[in-house]
């Protein structure tokens, strides 16, 4: 038999797979029994198979500072993995609970600034945040709602519980994946499909649609989708997004503001438009309202989203929410306005903007993985036992020249799935993104995208960084 | 429809038509060079001035053999027409609006482009140019049967239908303009059968043999002329291609036939008003190829108008929208 399942060893990690070596979790036995008993080389004739799918969809991602054709096909493993019912039940509650306490967090740093007089977030925080926009203050987006749109990131580490480790809350990008991941998993294992209850994930589409529409107050509301243009990493879905809802993928030199309404250029004159999925960066909206020197963007677009005469999902400003180093205070802003206990944990924190802490992480810069408060992507990312004597002292360096630009934290041993290498499946470290909407109440997509670091002993699990993905299976 | 939408359906389908027409350039002169009588030098310039890119070939290329004039039309990244560049146009396109096409549509193009590139990859040799060849034209018709059967007719339908007419209106006169570079052995072979011989090469690269058999029987240069160019009914003949790309026009902007709203509809009435009253003798009258080199001009300047009145931008004052205005 070609797969060996009998040999395959979770190691000292968790395994979403496997209680221990030779002893399957119970939602996955159905799994791994279907899988051993496929006939020599047919897990990887489907892997294949499933590629080519990929392929003929033109399933692409492009990667910044690549110049090789500009994009890249998505690397997708077939071993999917699965949570339990209880699992997520956890999941779904946490996550609500945390998008309500951040949507009054940033609702209150744009208006009255409670949390900072009470001082339960030092004010300096904010201001120093280059995510806290100015221009936003007193913004009054549709019901108070800034943030309708976000991915979370979560891990699993070796104590077996999940552990929140980024919000993203900006323009969360990646659920076109778990959307055609599916598809090509429903071509590659219809059986197991048939065997087990695995959630659909199908209904996003047309959830985020009604999310949209809730943001006017009109019967049939015009929406588009605004994207950066096809050179974008996230293009794909830009274009996969507005096939499903049915709506018009717009860039912004599609748009103009004309008499303070935003509208769009068609073959037959200008037509009004009336909620925007922008899939485009703060920055980028508006040169009259953030950079006076981009071209890019829509003149006017932030005045008439002051007026309530656009609606923008996500608004602007969102982004001091995702700021990783107010992530470290989310669970005192779940405490402070919903008067909870946070449902899901944060992994430990130490800011460089505080002084002992910053002491602590350069003395341990060995074992932290560090981060740039304000990226995203995997970039500027140091992962300290991976890292070379020299990358450790450039982190040492640029830390003490801008302590308030990083975090650090722990090295997680991440949880591991079984994943396909050659002929054989091998272990390796994945994280989960579930996404999350907030319209009239807020709900989660029940799945949600397994990336995984395909390097062997990797944690870096981007895809613009070596990492794949696999399909989310949740149990009913 | 967005301007820019409308415009990349445009351009996708002028790609990929252009992409075929060119697969069929090739194969009209590979067809007429192989039936040449022994010891006649093979031609391969007049196909470089067929295309209308002579100089751009004669920079980089010199003087045109077989191999370099095929590298240039089939796999010359630096040049824009070849079909390689035709299916990396026609797909950045499609890419820009996967959304409003349909995915089959979108992952024929998709799969178009991947078998172009991994063909040309290794280079050609003259087996695998002919099933080259096929396969692009065999490509090129699924593309179009998806688009009839899984794009709603409306809007962005008719333009794909324009741009693809247009395109296969101007390539059309193209080809027969191969015959008019194609150098007989002597004058005297005007006429004889190996004359026909090549009319009948040129008719089959244009898919149009067994069609012009129905309505003619047999091959008689005038013939031929008059059925690529006046036929109302047959798909590749520039007539066709003019009739059905107004009746697009029209459904675009919704105005009456025999009646205009823009320069568009202005110039491609009257471009095709001129073949509708117009004769065979009207067309040789001071050369076919003059004749086939104003009706390119024309083409073009119809396509200019297409562009200028509903892709290009239009200039929109925007002071009087911004936040002074009503702030004050």
């Amino acid at each position: 038999m070609g797969i060996r399942f009998s040999q395959y060893d979770p190691e000292r990690f968790y395994d979403e797979l496997y209680e221990e070596k030779g002893q399957p979790r119970p939602g996955s036995t159905l799994l791994l029994k279907k899988l051993a008993s496929l006939p020599e080389g047919e897990l990887r004739k489907r892997q294949e198979a499933a590629e080519r799918v990929i392929l003929n969809m033109g399933m692409t991602f492009s990667i910044y500072g690549s110049n090789n054709g500009h994009e890249q096909i998505f690397p997708f493993d077939i071993v999917p993995r699965i949570v339990t019912a209880s699992d997520w039940e956890r999941i779904d509650s946490g996550l609500c609970q945390r998008i309500r306490a951040l949507n009054l967090f940033i609702n209150d740093v744009y208006h009255d600034q409670k949390i900072l007089k009470d001082g339960v977030i030092p004010a300096e925080l904010i201001y120093t945040s280059k995510s806290f926009l100015q221009p936003c203050m007193g913004l009054q987006p549709p019901r108070g709602i800034w943030c309708h749109i976000a991915g979370i990131d979560l891990v699993r580490i070796s104590d077996g519980r999940y552990y929140v480790l980024e919000d993203n809350t900006r323009c969360p990008s990646g659920v076109a994946y778990v959307l055609e991941a599916r598809q090509v998993m429903k071509r590659t294992f219809p059986e197991l499909f048939e065997a087990y209850r695995v959630r659909p994930v199908d209904g996003y589409p047309s959830q985020l649609l009604e999310t949209l529409r809730s943001l006017s107050e009109l019967p049939d509301p015009t929406i588009v989708i605004l994207t950066p243009g096809i050179f974008n990493s996230a293009y794909y879905e830009h274009s996969l997004l507005a096939q499903k809802m049915g709506v018009e993928l717009v860039e912004a030199n599609d748009l103009v503001v004309v008499d303070g309404f935003v509208h769009k250029r068609t073959t037959k004159g200008s037509q009004r438009v009336d909620v925007i999925y922008r899939r485009i960066n703060d920055d980028y909206l508006d040169p009259l309202a953030f950079r006076r020197d981009s071209l890019l963007g829509v003149p006017g677009l932030m005045e008439s989203y002051k007026r309530g005469r656009v609606a923008l999902a996500n608004s602007p400003g969102t982004g001091v929410s995702d700021d990783k180093a107010i992530y470290a205070y989310v669970p005192k802003i779940i405490n402070y306005y919903l008067a909870e206990e946070p449902i899901l944990p944060n992994v430990p924190t130490y800011l460089c903007s505080d002084r002992r802490d910053r002491t602590y992480v350069l003395e341990h810069l060995d074992q932290l993985v560090v981060k740039a408060t304000n990226e995203a992507g995997g970039y500027g990312m140091m992962i300290g036992p991976h890292a070379s004597k020299q990358e450790r002292e450039d982190c040492a360096r640029r830390i003490e020249a801008d302590p308030r630009n990083y975090i650090a934290q722990p090295t997680l041993a991440l949880s591991r799935v079984p994943t396909l290498v050659d002929d054989h499946l091998e272990g390796r470290h994945v994280d989960l993104r579930p996404y999350v909407l907030y319209g009239r109440d807020v709900s989660v997509l029940p799945g949600g995208m397994t990336r995984v670091a395909l390097r062997k002993g990797s944690l870096v699990v981007n895809s613009s960084q070596g990492g794949g993905n696999k399909d989310t299976w949740v149990l009913s | 429809m967005l301007s820019r939408v409308a415009s990349s359906i445009y351009w996708l389908n002028r790609y990929i038509e252009r992409a075929e027409n060119y697969a069929r350039f090739i194969e009209v002169n590979l067809n007429m060079t192989l039936d040449l009588p022994r010891g006649t030098m093979e031609q391969w310039e007049p196909l470089v001035f067929t295309t209308g890119d002579h100089e751009s070939f004669a920079g980089r290329y010199g003087k045109p053999t077989k191999e370099t004039v095929i590298q240039f039309l089939l796999a010359d990244p630096a040049n824009p027409n070849s079909i390689l560049s035709c299916l990396v146009a026609a797909r950045e396109n499609a890419r820009s609006v996967r959304e409003v096409i349909s995915s089959d549509m979108w992952e024929q193009v998709n799969r178009f482009y991947l078998m172009v590139r991994d063909a040309l990859s290794n280079g050609w040799s003259r087996q695998s140019l002919h099933t080259f060849l096929t396969e692009v034209k065999a490509n090129s018709h699924l593309f179009l049967g998806i688009t009839d059967a899984t794009m709603s007719h409306g809007e962005g339908w008719h333009f794909a239908r324009l741009g693809r007419l247009l395109e296969r209106a101007d390539k059309t006169s193209r080809i027969l303009d191969v015959k008019y570079f194609m150098l007989l052995p002597t004058v005297d072979e005007v006429g004889t059968p190996f004359d026909i011989i090549q009319w009948s090469a040129l008719l089959k690269s244009a898919s149009a043999l067994e069609m012009y058999y129905k309505r003619f029987g047999r091959i008689a240069p005038d013939d031929v002329t008059a059925f690529l160019i006046l036929d109302s009914t047959f798909p590749r003949a520039i007539r066709y291609c003019l009739i059905k790309s107004e009746d697009s026009l029209h459904a675009i902007s919704g105005s009456e036939h025999g009646a205009y709203q823009n320069h568009a509809e202005k110039r491609l009435g009257r471009l095709r008003a001129e073949l509708d009253f117009g004769d065979l003798e009207d067309c040789l009258t001071g050369g076919l190829h003059e004749f086939l080199d104003r009706f390119q001009g024309q083409i073009n300047f119809v396509g200019d108008a297409i562009c200028e009145t509903f892709f290009a931008p239009r200039p929109i004052h925007i002071h009087s929208t911004i936040v002074g205005a009503e702030a004050q």
